[in-house]
Order: C-alpha cells, then structure tokens, then sequence
C-alpha cells in the first residue's frame, strides 16, 4: 500500500503541472496538503471534543470541585465556583484506599476472563464456520444475532432472565429440580452474571473478525501442508494462529480496552450491586460523580487513572508488536 | 471476503473422494465429525437465540404472566404490552429523542470519517501513522474521564437536556473508531482507480468525491449504521445530560421500566422488542459488508 500510495501524490503533482524545484518544506506542503485538509475536521473535532474536556478533566482531577462549589448559574444568578488547586491530594487518597486495588483486581479479571472467553469462542466458531458445511451462512447469521441487539436492550433482558423469582433460568434450575439461585444477590454468582452477559454479547464481532481472517488465509498453505502429512492440529498451529496474527493483535487490542471500559452491561444489569461488588473502575468512577453529592474532582481523578493505565497498556503493546515485526 | 464462494456440501466432496476409491478425500471429515460439528454449532445456536426468543415470547405474554415462575411457552398470546406500551407511557417520545439523536450522529460522523478514513488509506503524509495512533487511542477514553468536563462544558452553553448537546458527545465515540472502518473500506477500492482519476486531470478532491466515495458506497452505509447503532444503545452519557422527562432517550426510559422498586417485564419486554428487531432486521442486512470492513484492513496491510 505504501508503495502505491506514492505514485498517487507523483500522479497528483503531475496533474497540477509543477516545474519549479521548491524546498523540502514547501514539497512536502504542496504534496500532502490535500491530505492534511482532509484530516483537518477530525483532529480539530478530537481536539475541541476531546482535548479541551480532557484537559479540563486533568485540572479538575488536581482541585476539589463538588457539586457545592462548582459554580453556575441559576436564572440570572452566577454562582461563581469556589474550589481550590489541592494538588495531588485526590490521587494520594485513591491509590491509598483500599477501595481502588479491590476494584481494579475485579476489573483486570472482568476484563481478561471476558476477553479470552471473547477470543477463544470466537475463534472456535469461526474455525468451525469456515469449513464446508451445509446450513453455514444460517449458522452464521444467526450466530452474529446478539451483536445486532442494542447493549442496553440485552442488558435489560438479561436481568430478566436473571430474576430470582420470575426469571427462566431459574426456572429451568427448578423444573430441572435445583434449587433457584439469587443470581444478583450473590457477588460471586453476579460477577458471573455480567461476564456471562458480556461474552454474549461480544462474541459475535470475535467470531466475524476471525471468519474475515481465516478466509484471507490462502487455501493453498492448507493443501501443502496435507501433502506432508500435517495433522488437524499441527495445521492450526502452524498455519491458522499465524496468518491470524494481524486480526489477532487488533481484535484482541480493541477488545481489552472496550471490555475494560464496558459501561452499559454493569451499570444496567447489577447497577454495580450487591453492594458495589460487581462494579468496575469506569462504573464506580459514574456513580462518584453522578451520584450523592456530586464529587467531580474524584470522579476526574479516577477517569485520568484509568486512562493512564490503558495507555500504558496499548503502548506495551503496541511496542511488543513491533518488536515481533508487525507493521503498528 | 465473499463468504459464498465455496458452498459445496459435504455430500459432493465425500462422493467424489469415494468414487476414486480412496475413502476420504483430503479436507473431508468422517460423518462423525459431522455430527459433532454441527452439534457444536447448534449448540452455539441455541445459546445465541435464547435470550432473545425469551424476550420475545415474554413481551407476547399477557399483562401479569411474568409474575408466573412456570415455563409457559405460549399462554393467552396477546398484543396488550406493546399497546401499553405506544399508548400508555413516554415510549414514542423517547423513541423520537433516540432516533433524533443517532440519526444527527451518523451524518456527522460518516461526514467526518469518510474523508479521514481516506486521507489515511491513500496518502502517506507525515503524521499519517500518529493519526490512526490517536484515533484509536481515544477508543480508550472511559466514559469518567470526559463526562465530567463534557457536562460542565454542556451546562456552560445550555446544551443540557438538548439534543445536539448529545449529539456533540456521541460524535467523541463513534468518530474514532468509524474513521478506522472507513480507512478498511478504502483500502478494498484499488489505488489504480484513484490515478486513473488523477491522470484524466481530477484533483486529489475530485477524485476522493467523485471517485472514491461513489466506490465506496457500501462501506459508507455500513459505517453509517454503525455510528447510528453506538448512539442508539449508549446509556451513560444520555443518563447523565438528559434528565428531563421529555428528553429521555430509549436507554435512559427503559430504566424506568426495571426500577429499584418496581418492574414491569411486561413493559420492559414489548419496549425491547420494539427496539430490537428493527434495528436487529438492518444489521443482518448489512452485516456481510460490516464483516468485510471490520477485517479487510486489519487484514491487509
């Protein structure tokens, strides 16, 4: 791609009929402009979206702006804002309560047993779809159905289906003649609950990123290694998880952070409950700023901890990529 | 990318195999692997449609037979939720809000991605690759971090409880990831189309509206749905800036429905199911183009 997409700022030049042999700054002006254009809306829109309240939440992060003195305006009256510059004062008290490391191990677990269960179905039912098969493009369809059902639409299901008293899965539990069990009522059934509803719902993209991949896996490999006698496994091993590698590395990547920060299955199916047992450091982080007395300045600080923990994460790997030669 | 391409059965393969006399041929299963095959996917199958045939079977059900913890599959079949449901609650007007929002969403969004998603896959400039590097690195922004700010900004301009205040946050979300998408999709239309473009005189512009974006067409309307679809299913920003009656978007109304203290499974069921299947109908019409823009760039390169 690199290659090709050099001839097309040659051609562009060309077009425009250039003679004169400008310096580098200026070449390099006129043979990217358009492209720096054209990217232009999306980093302005990044940096007033994202940028500007980004920044404004690192300050808010370091003062102890609340809900009493953040300042606003009632009708006519402007309430000037009263908080004061505390320093690191809010990180000091997270990184020392032990409230933070409970919720950070419960989310490193929700976050690695969801994405390998996302991983390691996926790539078994793509495996399995990818063969010859009779029925395959309905299995297919209807294997990729959760994923067409709005996170928030499943999550409510799910805590129907849930429900101790009307739900079917206990019903099933007592047709079956077992005892009901009080799925959300329970932290290590609930923690259950929402790894279950997660890997539900996140499965299906798993699945179709790894059919895409296995398709692009030239056929040809496969029947070469038959002729010399390759088994199922040995195949796999050595010709399916490499030439999966790059969707791999991806998926997995976007998977970890969007597990990670999966907002709507916690918030809506145990509402962090029992107690706040099943709540991940995103929801918890909510709920000190939206609710109670409405603490900014924490709520800041815990978004900025989790942010720098996930960059430090895609830079490690983004770095152990590249140091196994993939192109990031 | 077609996935249609190798549709033989079993049943030919095996037949070919055994006519030449040598048992299996290679790359055909024993009929119990068949079996297990299948078994598994049916499996799968079953685990994937459950919950959904549930909901609705349930929202069919009459007003009080969720209460019931007997397995009834079908019991006086009826309509009554979904009436309750259009006549008796604020369902139509969350549904306007919700539609307003992610409709307003995707035209951003798609307007936004298009020509970065271009730019990116046809133009090696420099900063091209720290692009993409922000782009998804902002896929890492946890919902905390920019709520707060995003909320003081919003109240500062009066854009609480306003729809394109929710639309502004949405575009933070769903532009990343649809610029990655549409970057994929312009990777599948080939450079040689673009210079040909170029030689007969267009400008890089020209080209990417003329040209390119025409080409594209199925990757835009996937992209358009899915930057539709993350503002339709998102709860936690609209929970926060729409707290107005009126204002309530779907995600944020059919809370209401599951309250602390109340339930009602009836509403809860008929209102999913209204949200789901039309939503769910578009997904599987364009799913196979949504498979081939998700891949084909992570694929490639």
């Amino acid at each position: 791609m690199a290659v090709s997409t050099g001839r097309v700022a040659a051609a562009g030049e060309g077009a425009r009929g250039r003679h004169d042999r400008p310096g580098r700054l200026r070449r390099a002006l006129s043979a990217h402009w358009y492209a720096w254009a054209m990217i232009a809306p999306v980093v302005v829109v990044m940096a007033v979206l994202i940028g500007w309240p980004l920044a404004r939440g690192v300050y808010l992060s370091l003062t102890d702006a609340t809900e009493a003195n953040i300042g606003r305006t009632i009708g006519v009256n402007v309430i000037p804002a009263t908080y004061e510059f505390v320093g690191l004062d809010n990180y000091l008290r997270i990184l020392t309560s032990g409230l933070f490391w409970d919720k950070l191990a419960w989310t490193v677990v929700w976050t690695v047993v969801c994405v390998g269960l996302h991983y390691g179905i996926g790539l078994g039912l793509a495996v399995m779809l990818n063969r010859r098969l009779r029925f395959r493009s309905v299995y297919r369809v209807l294997l990729i159905l959760p994923w067409a059902v709005p996170a928030f639409v499943a999550a409510f299901v799910w805590r129907y289906l849930y429900n101790s008293d009307y739900g079917v899965i206990n019903g099933l539990l007592k047709a079956a003649g077992l005892p009901a069990v009080g799925w959300l009522d329970d932290p290590t059934t609930a923690k259950i609950a929402v790894i279950a509803v997660n890997v539900w719902i996140g499965v299906p993209f798993m699945m179709v990123a790894m059919l895409g991949g296995l398709q692009s896996i030239p056929a040809e490999l496969y029947e070469a290694a038959e002729v010399d006698g390759a088994n199922a496994w040995q195949r796999f091993r050595a010709i399916t998880l490499p030439g999966l590698r790059q969707v791999s590395s991806t998926v997995i990547l976007l998977g970890t952070i969007w597990t990670f920060n999966m907002f709507p299955i916690i918030f809506l199916v145990t509402r962090g409950g029992p107690g706040s047992e099943t709540e991940i450091l995103v929801t918890y982080a909510f709920r000190e700023a939206f609710t109670g007395v409405r603490n900014y300045a924490g709520s800041a600080a815990w978004g900025v901890i989790i942010l720098l923990m996930l960059v430090v994460l895609a830079i490690g790997y983004r770095r152990t990529l590249r140091s196994q030669g993939d192109p990031w | 990318m077609s996935t249609t391409t190798r549709t033989h059965g079993p049943g030919r393969g095996r037949e070919r195999g055994q006519g030449r006399g040598q048992g299996r041929g290679r790359g055909e299963r024993g009929p119990l692997a068949s079996i297990g095959l299948h078994a598994g996917l049916l499996l799968a199958v079953a685990v994937s449609l459950f919950p959904v045939v549930w909901l609705v079977l349930t929202s069919l059900k009459p007003r009080d037979s969720w209460l019931s913890a007997e397995l009834r599959l079908f019991d006086h079949s009826s309509l009554d939720n979904y009436v309750r449901v259009l006549s008796a609650t604020e369902f139509p007007r969350w549904l306007l809000n919700s539609v307003l929002a992610a409709g307003l969403t995707m035209l951003g969004g798609v307007f936004l991605a298009a020509t970065t998603g271009y730019a990116v896959s046809r133009f090696r400039f420099p900063g091209h690759r720290s692009v993409m590097w922000l782009l998804l690195i902002t896929q890492m922004f946890p919902v905390a971090i920019l709520i707060v700010p995003l909320y003081n900004l919003m109240a500062g301009l009066g854009l609480l409880n306003q729809i394109p205040g929710l639309v502004i946050a949405y575009m933070t979300i769903s532009v990343p990831f649809c610029a990655w998408m549409m970057k994929s999709y312009f990777d599948t239309v080939p450079v040689e189309i673009d210079q040909a473009a170029m030689v007969d005189g267009l400008t890089p512009f020209g080209t990417f509206w003329r040209v390119a974006l025409p080409l594209a067409r199925p990757g835009i309307a996937v992209t358009a749905f899915y930057c539709f679809m993350t503002a339709w299913g998102e709860v936690g920003y609209a929970t926060v800036f729409m707290s107005q009656e009126d204002k309530r978007t779907l995600g944020v109304g059919l809370q209401q429905f599951v309250g602390q203290h109340w339930s009602d499974w009836g509403l809860m069921t008929a209102s999913a199911v209204l949200i789901a299947i039309p939503a769910g109908a578009v997904f599987l019409l364009v799913q196979r183009h949504l498979v081939t823009g998700l891949t084909a760039g992570a694929t490639k390169s």
